[in-house]
């Protein structure tokens, strides 16, 4: 019998109960809520008169209305001042621990997680969120819930799910240097497809892997949904651990040795069988530009616009000429010949210290192009933020003539004031480059840190590595 | 839940795959904190020519005489014919709501993102999977044939063409089950929650850091 990977360890651990259909009760360790997905749950316990399971395992945080800006005044927009204060009340009415607005530990749900040890190595982690898979990062079973499964959770801290398929994605060798990890997840979504993830749980592995740091890890599965899959996993080693040694909700003392002892065994086995393999060489991986309305558009930042002409397949071919049309590109444009009006820098994807400090390498002693209207940087929690101001970070991106933002989705997905305005375009270090994602009518070009800090200095796209 | 049992109903085409969630309902509108209500703004973006906000008379704004949904021959119609990938992007389940708070009862594409199609079964929404030849046949036959419609039968497992013709398509039987008796899921899941009790107490003793909660009570 072949060994077991990742996925079947965490799984086998989580299961409550097998069903005659196929399905299984999995235990839920871990539940995040933020304010977007959680109301409609909320409501749902109340009306048939439940009762949430298990208040501890609960933690909630609002980020993806509240404003980056000063925050003293509260909430502008009514609309999104009610879902916070929904949020804010229903966490009172059932005594859930909640980082509010003004918490200085709030921020972006995938962001603290982690950062306080609430998420942890070997746990199930769900949130009414996409992102959640970020989390995996951690050698954790963490996928994003609709509100329904909200509500399944807050009542009976389950899921009935069905197993996914395994998948590894193995990227061996070492990147080059100014090729981040977000450049590496960009080219496997590139190679496999929005949809090649769908049904299967994902395990990055590979010496390219192995060598990140744990915020690049998280990057590289915070976007695994955008491969299609629900979750993507990195095994535990040294790095995790290290990571997560001191952290606030982290074990401490006896509880912390026997975590660590569990944790050294979350790795797939060495005869463990996956039903699909993906080999890269990180060697190969370019600095990475999307150039369309899908994160599998993507190409090197020293290549073109593809042509929609060259595609034989029907469907894709209209999706690129759709693209280029919302994208107002021609085809074989160079990528470094797209100029850009915004900069942003932040999201669950990239606003952890590491990219804030691989942003201002780039930006230390430079201005910001006369030619781009807005940069921002808004740090992924409060803790980043103060992090990065004892670094002087702040000094860096604001002489450069950046905004220095406070922490939240902000122009992630546009739900508060920040946001493009029709035809804008954006170098953004989030995830999504949906058509209006970022605002109706807006450009998204999705981008690592330092690709974005360059964007800003020269105007346009360039290759960071010889900026 | 609303059961689905059967259904028959006019067609309408959205030609474009890796059609996602944001598209479906963009996120201005998810600052709602209830669960209907969002039919009006479905596909906001594709579906008017100026810029969608909360609270709007969406029966005053101005149509995209383009879009799909907008021609008269697809008004009332109930079934979404789609391309690959349906659904993917944001976990949103305001996407399915939209759907249904429109008129849509049932899908039918290729493939859908994983926790889309999943999102729908938990409303009563129907996500039916069909080989792409057929559904690029599908397309075919709703625009040469004003008034196309489709029966979808959950219990035969099967989408009937005009021409009688019977589409067979898969299903788990979980999610079938669930759909036809339209059962709530939660009721079900509380039937075992001596075994989450059970499971829980082996877990305090096995991984007794997993249930230190609150901060720094792992000391
Ligand atoms: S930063 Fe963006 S992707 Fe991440 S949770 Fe917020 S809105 Fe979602």
């Amino acid at each position: 019998m072949s060994g077991k990977t990742l996925y079947d360890k965490l799984w086998d651990s989580h299961v409550v109960r097998n069903n005659p259909d196929g399905t299984a009760i999995i235990y839920i360790d871990r539940h995040l809520v933020h304010e977007v997905t959680s109301p409609q749950a909320f409501e749902g316990l109340r009306l048939a008169d439940r009762r949430p399971w298990r208040i501890d395992a609960n933690l909630a945080v609002a980020d993806h209305n509240v404003p980056t800006t000063d925050r003293s005044a509260g909430i502008s927009d009514p609309v999104s001042r009610l879902q916070v204060d929904t949020l804010d009340s229903n966490c009172r009415t059932y005594g859930i621990t909640e980082f509010d607005m003004n918490d200085p530990r709030q921020g972006i749900v995938h962001v603290i997680g982690p950062e306080q040890g609430a998420t942890l190595p070997g746990m199930t982690v769900v949130c009414g969120d996409s992102h959640t898979s970020t989390h995996g990062a951690l050698g954790a079973l963490a996928q994003g819930i609709g509100t329904s499964e909200v509500e399944h959770v807050l009542a009976t801290q389950t899921l009935v799910q069905q197993k996914s398929r395994s998948m590894l994605v193995r990227v061996n060798g070492e990147l080059g240097p100014g090729v981040t990890a977000k450049d590496m997840v960009l080219a496997i979504i590139g190679r496999i497809g929005t949809a090649g993830g769908t049904g299967y749980a994902i395990e990055f592995g590979g010496d390219a892997i192995r060598s990140l740091s744990m915020e690049g890890r998280m990057t590289v599965c915070n976007m695994a949904i955008e491969a299609g899959a629900r979750c993507g996993l990195i095994a535990v080693d040294d790095v995790t651990i290290e990571y997560f040694r001191g952290r606030p909700f982290a074990p401490r003392g006896e509880l912390w040795e026997r975590a660590v002892a569990y944790w050294r065994t979350l790795h797939s086995d060495a005869d463990a069988e996956f039903e699909r393999v993906v080999e890269l060489d990180a060697a190969t991986i370019e600095p990475q530009v999307s150039w369309g309305t899908s994160p599998e558009m993507v190409a090197p930042v020293g290549g073109k616009v593809p042509n929609p002409f060259s595609e034989t397949d029907d469907t894709r071919r209209q999706s690129i000429a759709r693209a280029l049309d919302y994208m107002a590109l021609e085809p074989e444009t160079p990528i470094t010949d797209i100029p850009v009006d915004k900069v942003f820098i932040g999201s669950c994807t990239n606003s952890r210290i590491e990219d804030l400090r691989a942003a201002a390498e780039v930006i230390r002693g430079r201005r910001v192009a006369d030619s781009v209207r807005l940069a921002m940087v808004v740090p992924g929690s409060g803790l980043v933020k103060r992090a990065a101001e004892a670094e002087g970070l702040d000094r860096v991106f604001l002489d450069a003539g950046f905004e220095w933002r406070e922490p939240g989705c902000s122009m992630c997905l546009a739900m508060n004031a920040d946001r493009l305005e029709p035809g804008e375009r954006c170098a953004s270090t989030s995830n999504r480059n949906f058509e209006g994602r970022q605002g109706q009518g807006g450009r998204t070009h999705l981008v690592s840190p330092p690709m974005a800090a360059a964007a800003a200095i020269a105007g346009h796209f360039v290759d960071v590595r010889t900026f | 839940m609303e059961a689905f049992i059967n259904h028959r109903g006019l067609v309408a085409p959205l030609d474009r795959a890796n059609v996602d969630t944001d598209a479906i309902i963009p996120k201005q509108f998810l600052k709602s904190i209830k669960r209907t209500g969002f039919g009006p703004n479905l596909f906001d973006e594709w579906r008017y020519l100026d810029h969608g906000e909360p609270g709007q008379d969406c029966s005053r704004r101005p149509l995209n005489p383009d879009f799909v949904l907008n021609q008269d021959r697809y008004q009332g119609a109930s079934i979404l014919l789609a391309r690959r990938n349906f659904g993917c992007g944001s976990s949103r389940e305001h996407a399915p709501w939209a759907l249904l708070d429109f008129g849509i009862r049932a899908l039918v594409a290729p493939s859908y993102a994983d926790i889309f199609y999943n999102n729908s079964f938990k409303n009563g929404l129907l996500p039916v999977v069909l080989p792409e030849e057929t559904v690029d046949r599908l397309f075919q036959a709703v625009e040469t044939s004003p008034g196309y419609t489709l029966e979808v039968d959950l219990p035969a497992q099967v989408v009937r063409t005009p021409e009688g013709e019977e589409l067979a398509f898969g299903i788990d039987e979980f999610r079938k089950h669930m759909l036809l008796e339209g059962l709530d899921e939660i009721g079900l899941t509380l039937q075992h929650a001596d075994a989450i009790r059970a499971y829980e107490q082996r877990r305090r003793t096995e991984a007794p850091w997993l249930f230190a909660a609150r901060e720094g009570s792992g000391t």
